[in-house]
């Protein structure tokens, strides 16, 4: 199935700002996530379709996956 | 309190009161600025310094903001404007809260650092500054860290809190401590070009939103520091929400949260997966 892949901010330098991924059917967000191979402490909100999401859920054909960075300074 | 009233209404300037008026009478009648302030308010009077505030906001609309107390955790990047814009807003008390004293790597950002006052404490900063800027505003320092211990003292009457903090553990915290008190609280986080800030409102828990592993203690800020204009836009943001709160007015970010990204000019508002309900609590449960 196709997913597509949104990285934000940090993760963006060499890397992509958007890919579209073939992943096996049943595939989880965590699944996405190591395949962007952002470094695992410096993530911070996962997005499926636009809506905060867990590494647990089961992506469908044509969703979109968003990662953002950690950002916590004050 | 009569004679106030009658030398207010006659300093007056059509329903402007000016700053020498408020001063003069304040001295006249021993009173604190603020007290003057107040009165001339009850009295339908805008004090002359707040005249831009309008159409913006009423004569009513800034009492309300001087009778109301703002807690600000943190007085570094986010907390230096928050203080500087809240104290001109006119809101009437705010509650400071910060540990440490300046250093060198503050005076790139934090508006309230100046070579001159480097290891002077952060609060006793803020206390001054809004004595230069606004000295009808009640600053109360308070030269600690936050904890889940002293949340309590230090909410205590508040109608708002804002998250200026550093590290994410605090920050979880301080969404718990808030839900527990059923008090508005405003967070906001920033890292290099980028930011992002949430509003939660009583009945809500963010926590889990705005840093959903809540196991690393620090963001990317630690590798990409932070310049000049990010706090600023990020904290400019936190009061426009803290002043909706406080007068009940717009639509607040909360059940969703914004990402700034200042290198694309992108800001991304993202709605929770779900409605933020306190843990315990049923969807619709009251309280």
């Amino acid at each position: 199935m196709r997913v597509t892949v949104k990285l934000f901010a940090t993760f963006r330098k060499g890397r992509f700002d958007m890919e579209v991924r073939i992943v096996p059917p049943g595939s989880t967000v965590s699944r996405i996530v190591e395949d962007a191979r952002v470094p695992e402490s410096e993530i911070g909100i996962l997005l499926v379709n636009g809506r905060h999401s867990n590494r647990m859920r089961e992506l469908a054909d044509g969703d979109t996956v968003a990662i953002f960075p950690l950002v916590g300074g004050g | 309190m009569e004679d106030l009233r009658v030398n207010l209404l006659t300093h007056a300037q059509g329903d402007l009161l000016p700053w020498a008026a408020q001063v003069a009478a304040a001295k006249r009648f021993q009173l604190r600025l603020g007290q003057v302030e107040e009165a001339a308010l009850e009295l339908g009077l805008m004090p002359s310094r707040y005249q831009r505030n309008r159409q913006t906001l009423s004569v009513s609309e800034q009492l309300k903001l001087f009778r109301s107390r703002v807690v600000i955790l943190g007085v570094g990047g986010l907390g230096g404007y928050l203080v500087e814009e809240l104290a001109r807003l006119g809101t009437g008390t705010l509650v400071v809260v910060d540990p440490d004293t300046f250093e060198e790597h503050n005076l790139n950002r934090q508006i309230l650092a100046s070579p001159a006052n480097l290891g002077v404490p952060k609060v006793d900063a803020a206390v001054e500054r809004v004595g230069i800027v606004n000295p009808a505003v009640r600053v109360i320092p308070v030269r600690a860290t936050f904890s889940r211990e002293n949340g309590g003292d230090l909410f205590s009457g508040a109608d708002a809190v804002v998250d200026a903090l550093d590290t994410v553990t605090a920050r979880m915290e301080l969404a718990h401590a808030c839900r527990d008190m059923g008090i508005p609280m405003v967070h906001g986080a920033i890292a290099g070009w980028y930011g992002q800030m949430a509003t939660q409102m009583p009945g809500e828990d963010i926590s889990r939103h705005i840093y959903p592993s809540g196991k690393e203690q620090r963001g990317v800020e630690t590798r990409l520091g932070n310049p000049a204009f990010t706090p600023a836009v990020v904290a400019s943001l936190q009061v426009a929400e803290v002043c909706k709160i406080l007068l009940g007015q717009g639509r607040c970010l909360n059940g969703r949260m914004l990402f700034l990204n200042l290198l694309d000019m992108e800001f991304l508002d993202m709605e929770f997966d779900e409605a933020p309900i306190a843990s315990g609590a049923a969807p619709g449960d009251p309280g």
